[in-house]
C-alpha cells in the first residue's frame, strides 16, 4: 500500500542532534579560542592533558561543527524538503534509520580518535581509514534515500532545492572518496595515494569543494526551502535559481588552487583558482539577492519574526563572506593575508554568520512541526538568541580581521638593511587584545546555542511528535 | 590533438551550454512552468501570495 504520512522521525532526529552537536562542537571552539590567550589552560589536567592538547581539539572543533553540526542540519533539512516538495515518504524507513545511526557512530568515532591523535593529516578529511570507509558507505545510503525519494515523487517538477541538495550529495561522495584514497598500514595509520603537490592539490580541491559543495550548494538548498516558507511566499525568481545552480556547479570544481597561491603549484594553476573565485561572486550575489528579495513586498515581517531575521541576516553574512573570499583569492591580497588571522576571520563569517545562521533559522522554523506546535515555546528568545549571536559574530570576525591586517604587515616589514623589523614573537604577542574579544564573541555565540537549546527543551516537552503528517493525494499539475 | 587545444575547446562547449541554460531559463514560453515549480512548497497549504513575476505581469 501506498505510504500516506511523511516519515518525520528521521527529521526530528537530526534536528535534535543538530542542537547537541552545536554545543560540543562550539564549546570545543571555545576552549581552543582560551588555549590561543592561555596557552597552558589544559596542561594542569593530569593524564586528560594530552587529549586536549591544542593540535589534536583543533580538528574535533572544525569536524565537529561542520560534519556534526552542519551536517545534521543538512540531513534534516534536506529529509524534510525532498519529502514535503516531491509529495511522497522517504524512500525507506529502514534506510533512514541506518543513514542516522550511521551518521552518529561517525561523529562518536571522529570524537574519540581525534584527541587520541589518530589523524591522517587532511584538513576537513582528517579521519583514519576505517571511518572513511564508513563515511562512504552511510554517505551512499543517503544518496539512495533522497534520489529513491524523487523518483518515487508525485509531482511532475523537482524543485530547486532538490537540485541543491542533490548535487550536494553527488559532488560530496566523489570529493571524500577521491581525497581519502590511501594506503592503511595499521588499523589507524594510512598514507595517501597522492605525493607531494599533487597531494596538495587533491587535498586543497577536496578542501575548497568542501567548503563549496557542503557549506554552500546544500545550505543554499536549505535556503530555497525555508526561507520561501518562512516568508510565506515563493522565491524572488525560480529562473534566477536555475541559473544561479548552474553557475555555482560550473565555476566552483576550479577554485581550490586559490589555498597554494605562492606554493609549489604550477603558476599557472594558480592563476586558473584566482580567476574562477573571482568569477565566483557572480552566482553567489545572484543566489543572495534571489533569496533576500524573496522578502519584497513583506519586508514589515523582518520587523517581528526572528527567525527570518536569522535567515535574512544568514544572507547578508553569504554576501559579504562571498565577496571576501574572491577578494583573499587575489594573489597579491593574499601575499598579505595568508597564514594570518584574517583566514580565521573569514572562515567563521561564513561558517558562523551563514550555515550556522541559516541552520538555527530552518530548525527553529522545523522543530515546531515536528512536534505538533504553533511555534517553538519562547518567540522572544529566539529573538535574543538572534541579538546575541550577531553580536558575536561581528566582535568575531571584526576582531580578526584587524588582527590579520597587522600579522601580515608585521610579518612583511623590514628595514632599511633589509632585515625583519618583527620578530615572530612580537607579532603573537600583538594578538593578545583580538584574541579577547574573539573569545567573547564566541562566548556570545556558544551562549546563544544553550538559549537555543532549552528552547528546544522546552518545545519538545510540552509538544507531541508528529508522525501522522499526511501527504496530500489529489495533485494538481 | 595537444591537451591544451582539448581544454579550448572544452571550455567553449562549457561557456555555450551555459549561454543555453540561460536562454532556456529565462525563454518566454517557460514562464508559467517555473512560476508554478516556485509554488511547488506552497501546494500542499493554504493559499499563499502569487509568484513574483506574476505580480509584475498584472
Amino acid at each position: 500500500m501506498e505510504a500516506t504520512t511523511y516519515n518525520y522521525k528521521v527529521v526530528r532526529q537530526f534536528a535534535i542532534m543538530t542542537v547537541v552537536w552545536g554545543i560540543v562542537g562550539m564549546l570545543v571552539g571555545v576552549i581552543l579560542s582560551a588555549q590561543l590567550i592561555w596557552p597552558t589552560l589544559t596542561e594542569h589536567l593530569g593524564p586528560l592533558a594530552p587529549y586536549l592538547s591544542y593540535g589534536r581539539i583543533r580538528p574535533l572543533h572544525t569536524n565537529a561543527v561542520i560534519f556534526a553540526f552542519g551536517g545534521s542540519a543538512l540531513f534534516a533539512a534536506s529529509l524534510f524538503a525532498v519529502q514535503r516538495t516531491c509529495q511522497a515518504r522517504l524512500l525507506s524507513d529502514g534506510l533512514a534509520g541506518f543513514v542516522f545511526w550511521g551518521w552518529q557512530l561517525i561523529i562518536v568515532l571522529a570524537a574519540v580518535s581525534l584527541p587520541m591523535g589518530f589523524t591522517s593529516g587532511k584538513e576537513y578529511a582528517e579521519l583514519e581509514w576505517p571511518i572513511d570507509i564508513l563515511i562512504a558507505v552511510v554517505w551512499v545510503a543517503y544518496a539512495v534515500l533522497f534520489f529513491g525519494t524523487i523518483i518515487k515523487r508525485k509531482t511532475q517538477h523537482i524543485y530547486v532545492a532538490n537540485w541543491f541538495f542533490g548535487a550536494y550529495i553527488v559532488t560530496i561522495a566523489v570529493l571524500h572518496i577521491t581525497n581519502s584514497m590511501e594506503f592503511p598500514i595499521t588499523l589507524t595509520k594510512s598514507y595517501s595515494a597522492y605525493a607531494g603537490v599533487q597531494d596538495a592539490m587533491v587535498q586543497w580541491w577536496y578542501g575548497h569543494n568542501a567548503v563549496g559543495f557542503f557549506l554552500t550548494t546544500a545550505f543554499l538548498g536549505m535556503m530555497y526551502y525555508f526561507i520561501p516558507k518562512q516568508a510565506g511566499r515563493p522565491i524572488y525568481s525560480y529562473r534566477l535559481s536555475i541559473v544561479h545552480f548552474w553557475a555555482l556547479n560550473f565555476i566552483y570544481m576550479w577554485a581550490g588552487p586559490h589555498h597554494l597561491l605562492y606554493t609549489a603549484l604550477p603558476d599557472w594553476a594558480q592563476s586558473l583558482g584566482m580567476l574562477f573565485s573571482l568569477m565566483l561572486i557572480a552566482p553567489s550575489w545572484g543566489g543572495m539577492i534571489n533569496g533576500i528579495m524573496t522578502l519584497s513586498g513583506a519586508w514589515h515581517k523582518l520587523r517581528t519574526d526572528p527567525i527570518l531575521k536569522f535567515m535574512v541576516t544568514a544572507l547578508s553574512f553569504y554576501g559579504m563572506s562571498t565577496f571576501e573570499g574572491p577578494m583573499l583569492s587575489v594573489k597579491t591580497v593574499n601575499a598579505l593575508s595568508h597564514y594570518t588571522e584574517w583566514t580565521i576571520g573569514h572562515v567563521h563569517s561564513g561558517a558562523l554568520g551563514w550555515v550556522a545562521m541559516i541552520s538555527i533559522g530552518s530548525m527553529y522554523y522545523l522543530i515546531p512541526r515536528l512536534f505538533g506546535r504553533e511555534e517553538m515555546y519562547s518567540v522572544k528568545w529566539i529573538n535574543t538568541h538572534f541579538w546575541v549571536s550577531t553580536i558575536g559574530v561581528v566582535l568575531y570576525i571584526a576582531a580578526l580581521w584587524i588582527a590579520g591586517v597587522a600579522e601580515g604587515l608585521m610579518w612583511r616589514a623590514t628595514n632599511a638593511d633589509g632585515t625583519l623589523t618583527y620578530s615572530f614573537v612580537q607579532s603573537v604577542e600583538a594578538m593578545y587584545p583580538f584574541y579577547y574579544i574573539r573569545l567573547l564573541g564566541g562566548l556570545m555565540f556558544f551562549a546563544g546555542m544553550l538559549l537555543m537549546a532549552w528552547n528546544v527543551w522546552k518545545t519538545v516537552a510540552s509538544g507531541k511528535a508528529v508522525d501522522n503528517a499526511p501527504i496530500p493525494q489529489a495533485v494538481q499539475a | 590533438m595537444d591537451s591544451g587545444l582539448i581544454g579550448s575547446i572544452l571550455t567553449v562547449i562549457f561557456f555555450l551550454v551555459f549561454v543555453g541554460i540561460v536562454w532556456w531559463a529565462y525563454h518566454k514560453d517557460n514562464r508559467a512552468k517555473y512560476d508554478a515549480a516556485a509554488r511547488l512548497p506552497f501546494e500542499e497549504d493554504e493559499p499563499t501570495a502569487p509568484a513574483h513575476s506574476e505580480e509584475k505581469a498584472q
